[in-house]
């Protein structure tokens, strides 16, 4: 009599299993990546200011301020969330005193000289949604990001994501992010 | 050898199933390695707001997160329905933040601190005080590196 083998054991509802717990992993899983947009906080001031603050220049500052209705002023004019990256980019992009070679802005006399000189302040009530506050902060996140972008394009013919590392910080300091955030105030008393 | 033909004619062989196993294993193991359960539970409502331009937070474990928004309905009665702060697992004030970042460092090794995230998740109708009130207890304890939750969008809606 031959020898027989040893039955094979019988794997064909190991698919099943394998396929329960996938399952089940497939629904348990969250595959959200935590996304949003970075800021750097300043530092707490620990002691009152004993020395006054550099001198800004009036026009150099790009000044946002929202209220608790929601309603947006923009160096002192109404405006709405979604002409806000169009204003910024003419600010920051203006080069009014010439010495910005790669700017394309309008050279206006009473807007930012350049872009390393403007600043972006933006200052909220306690009382503004956090909703607006976001649309705010993307959209001059976006100015700049678009600024940055096209001067990429002028000058090596890439988008900014493209560019090496080198040249991303080159574009970088020629388009700095400079947007502080005033202390908190109460606007409206609320 | 009749006998041998007749069985291979015998309509289609079954497909080698022996390395389906494999195969779903190999997907589990990846869904098993790529999958965070939910630490924790929320209790405020929180609807991230839209944006274009965000950033993906890289290191997950160096992450810690602060919500904020409306108390789930079950505690309405108790909480209010203003905009309020959870931390951990449940409803917090916001004194208690800098207790949290404490002992968010404190889980972590030291060369990392530095590196420590403070996500903040909060609900479209939140009022910017209490974002404004966590910022400025963020600054007392030195947690500048923060980052606002958003949902990517492609476009933005006003």
């Amino acid at each position: 009599m031959a020898k027989r083998d040893a039955p094979e054991v019988n794997a064909g509802s190991m698919a099943d299993i394998a396929f329960m717990l996938l399952i089940f992993f497939l629904v348990t899983t969250t595959m959200d990546v935590d996304s949003g947009i970075s800021r750097k906080l300043p530092p707490m001031q620990e002691d009152e200011q004993t020395e006054k603050p550099p001198p800004i220049k009036e026009k150099n500052l790009f000044e946002v301020v929202a209220n608790a209705n929601d309603q947006l002023l923009v160096e002192g004019n109404l405006m709405l969330p979604g002409d806000l990256r169009a204003a910024t980019k003419e600010f920051l992009n203006n080069n009014g005193d010439g010495s910005c070679d790669y700017c394309t802005g309008s050279r206006n006399p009473s807007s930012s000289d350049n872009p390393h000189k403007a600043i972006i302040t933006v200052q909220n009530d306690r009382g503004t949604s956090y909703n607006l506050y976001i649309q705010i902060q993307n959209e001059l996140v976006a100015a700049i990001n678009e600024l940055r972008n096209d001067l990429a394009l002028r000058d090596y013919g890439k988008p900014f994501a493209e560019l090496s590392e080198a040249n991303q910080k080159d574009i970088q300091k020629k388009f700095p992010q400079k947007i502080s955030e005033a202390e908190p105030v109460n606007l409206s008393g609320s | 050898m009749s006998k041998f033909r007749k069985k291979k004619s015998g309509g289609l062989p079954a497909i080698n199933t022996s390395s389906l196993p494999d195969i779903v294993f190999m997907l589990l193991f990846f869904f098993m390695t790529t999958t965070t359960m939910r630490e924790q539970e929320l209790v405020v409502k929180v609807r991230q707001p839209k944006a274009t331009e965000v950033k993906k937070l890289e290191k997950k474990s160096l992450v810690s997160n602060i919500y904020v928004g409306q108390p789930i309905r079950k505690y309405q009665s108790k909480y209010g329905t203003e905009g309020t702060i959870q931390l951990n697992d449940f409803f917090a004030n916001v004194n208690d933040i800098s207790d949290f970042i404490f002992s968010e460092r404190e889980s972590r090794k030291e060369e990392e601190i530095p590196l420590l995230t403070t996500s903040i998740k909060a609900d479209v109708d939140v009022k910017m005080g209490v974002i404004t009130d966590i910022k400025q207890e963020l600054r007392k304890v030195q947690a500048l590196k923060i980052n606002y939750s958003t949902v990517e969008t492609g476009e933005m809606e006003f």
